[in-house]
């Protein structure tokens, strides 16, 4: 066998090779991208919730609040002290923990990590580290809506 | 006495399994002042089986979903005969498998076993260690309890920090963006087929590995185990081991019916988190660090450094074997040591005083 011929011999045999393992390759990366793309749930569609009656203010005393569902999220109507009505996202920036409000501090705290924010939902206090989300609230009788976007 | 012969004959014939007799008959276990040590590796093995056991029972009338698991843990432990005890022994038999597996990788560390050319048992048994952590987290949420359902919102979003991938690795783990019904399908899943399969690999890898090298003995005691007679494994070590199992299902008996493990309230997605909220005690020391890092540390979110020192530290001690090389030599790296120490007391110290409620 010539030096030409072990060339070309040498060089199929990579060629099959090549071949192969593309081929493994591609069967594997066939059967995994449906494995991928199976693990992540579908979008469910889901009507934007924007605009909630959180509470009645009736059942809202002053320096209490309360946590009410917004779409799929939690969020936090505040009565302070003085009166006034505020709504906030009750999910805690730090670690996604629900919030809650406490009348012996007077501001917002979360239990799981001693997080603390201010009645105007600025992070004032421990590990949180921004401010929660604000909600416009518009208060018509005894109804407390809530806005997302304000 | 003639069947059992000849059934052993016809086997042997066809198999020959006269040599893996002669194995197990001439395996020997060193003897020397820190031997006690070889017994926690068995230990948690012993608690794992119980898992096993008490995990198949619970599945009889466990039932995943977000509307019944609660009330269906709250059917076994209050209707079924005897299910306050088996659900009991399930909780506090995991709590002290971590603790027997946590006892075993810390006495490997000290004793400097896990030198070459045992670097793949320690691999292996540091994945196993973090597998056994997988157990704590998915299984904590499956009653479906106030607590556990708000311990997972917080261990699920610690995994969306990862760059890149993290809101991948949250909608994968969470079935979608939040906590939900489909993360306990999710976690059930990942708790009763997923992580019982990858343990028995890794168990199966990690018991072949100490067969085919044997017992390790640190350098400084090599004379005393030479001067000491080893201890036939059969029948002496494994009489000494099955004390210890006595013990140790003597420990669980008395835990799971004296201080029956608690229920608690019914996950709402829609309260806010219950004062007093903990994890496990094995996820305490990252939790009580969580707690205490301020909001910005170097203008970097807070709890972010805290995820990544967790990290580099959890790799730091996986990679012992390498940053370690001199041991194999009997040179252990006195850096090495003293850091693994240190680690070890912090570790220790923050648990300890999370769990006196110094920390709070």
């Amino acid at each position: 066998m010539t030096d030409d011929a072990a060339v070309q011999r040498s060089s199929r045999r990579s060629f099959v090779n090549w071949l192969l393992g593309t081929t493994v390759g591609a069967t594997v990366a066939a059967a995994l991208y449906p494995v991928f793309r199976f693990v992540i749930p579908p979008e469910v569609a889901e009507a934007p919730v924007n605009r909630v009656l959180a509470v009645r203010l009736s059942e809202l005393s002053p320096n209490s609040g309360k946590v009410f569902r917004f779409g799929a999220k939690p969020g936090i109507v505040v009565r302070t002290a003085g009166g006034d009505v505020r709504a906030f996202a009750a999910t805690c920036t730090h670690l996604n923990c629900t919030v809650q409000y406490r009348p012996d501090f007077q501001h917002i705290w979360c239990a799981c990590h001693n997080g603390h924010y201010d009645l105007q939902g600025k992070n004032i206090e421990g590990p949180p580290p921004r401010p929660l989300e604000t909600f416009r609230v518009d208060v018509a009788g005894d109804d407390v809506y809530v806005t997302r976007g304000a | 006495m003639e069947i059992p012969r000849r059934l052993w004959q016809a086997l042997d014939e066809r198999l020959q399994l006269q040599p893996l007799i002669e194995f197990a008959a001439d395996k020997e276990v060193p003897q020397h002042r820190y031997s006690w040590a070889y017994y926690f590796g068995g230990l948690t093995l012993f608690f794992l089986v119980v898992q096993v056991v008490t995990g198949i029972l619970l599945l009889l009338y466990y039932r995943p979903t977000s509307e019944a698991a609660f009330e269906s843990v709250q059917f076994i432990v209050a209707r079924v005969p005897f299910g306050w005890l088996i659900r009991s022994i399930h909780s506090w038999s995991a709590n002290l498998m971590v603790l027997a597996a946590v006892a075993h990788m810390v006495s490997v560390f000290l004793l400097g076993a896990y030198a070459k050319p045992r670097e793949l048992t320690w691999w292996s048994g540091i994945a196993l260690v973090g597998v056994a952590f997988g157990f704590g987290f998915s299984g904590y949420l499956l009653p479906w309890n106030e607590l556990s359902f708000f311990a997972t919102r917080i261990g699920t979003d610690m995994v969306s920090k990862v760059p890149l991938i993290g809101h991948w690795l949250l909608t994968f783990l969470r079935g979608g963006e939040e906590v939900t019904g489909a993360t306990l399908t999710r976690f059930f899943g990942l708790h009763v087929a997923v992580l019982p399969m990858i343990t028995a690999a890794l168990i199966g890898l990690h018991l072949a590995l100490i067969q085919r090298q044997g017992m390790h003995v640190p350098e400084r005691l090599a004379e005393e185990a030479r001067r000491r007679r080893p201890l036939r494994f059969i029948p002496n070590f494994v009489l000494r081991e099955a004390i210890v199992w006595l013990a140790g299902l003597a420990a669980l008996a008395a835990l799971a019916a004296f201080l029956p493990w608690e229920l608690g309230a019914k996950a709402d997605p829609f309260a806010p988190a219950p004062a007093g909220i903990k994890p496990e005690w094995y996820f305490l020391f990252m939790f009580e660090t969580l707690k205490l890092l301020p909001a910005h540390v170097l203008g970097i979110e807070g709890e972010l450094v805290g995820l990544v020192a967790f990290t580099l530290a959890g790799l730091a001690w996986f990679l012992i074997p390498v940053l370690d090389r001199g041991a194999a030599a009997g040179r252990r790296s006195r850096a090495v040591l003293i850091a693994g120490l240190v680690a070890l007391a912090a570790v220790v110290l923050v648990t300890g005083l999370s769990l006196a409620g110094v920390l709070s």
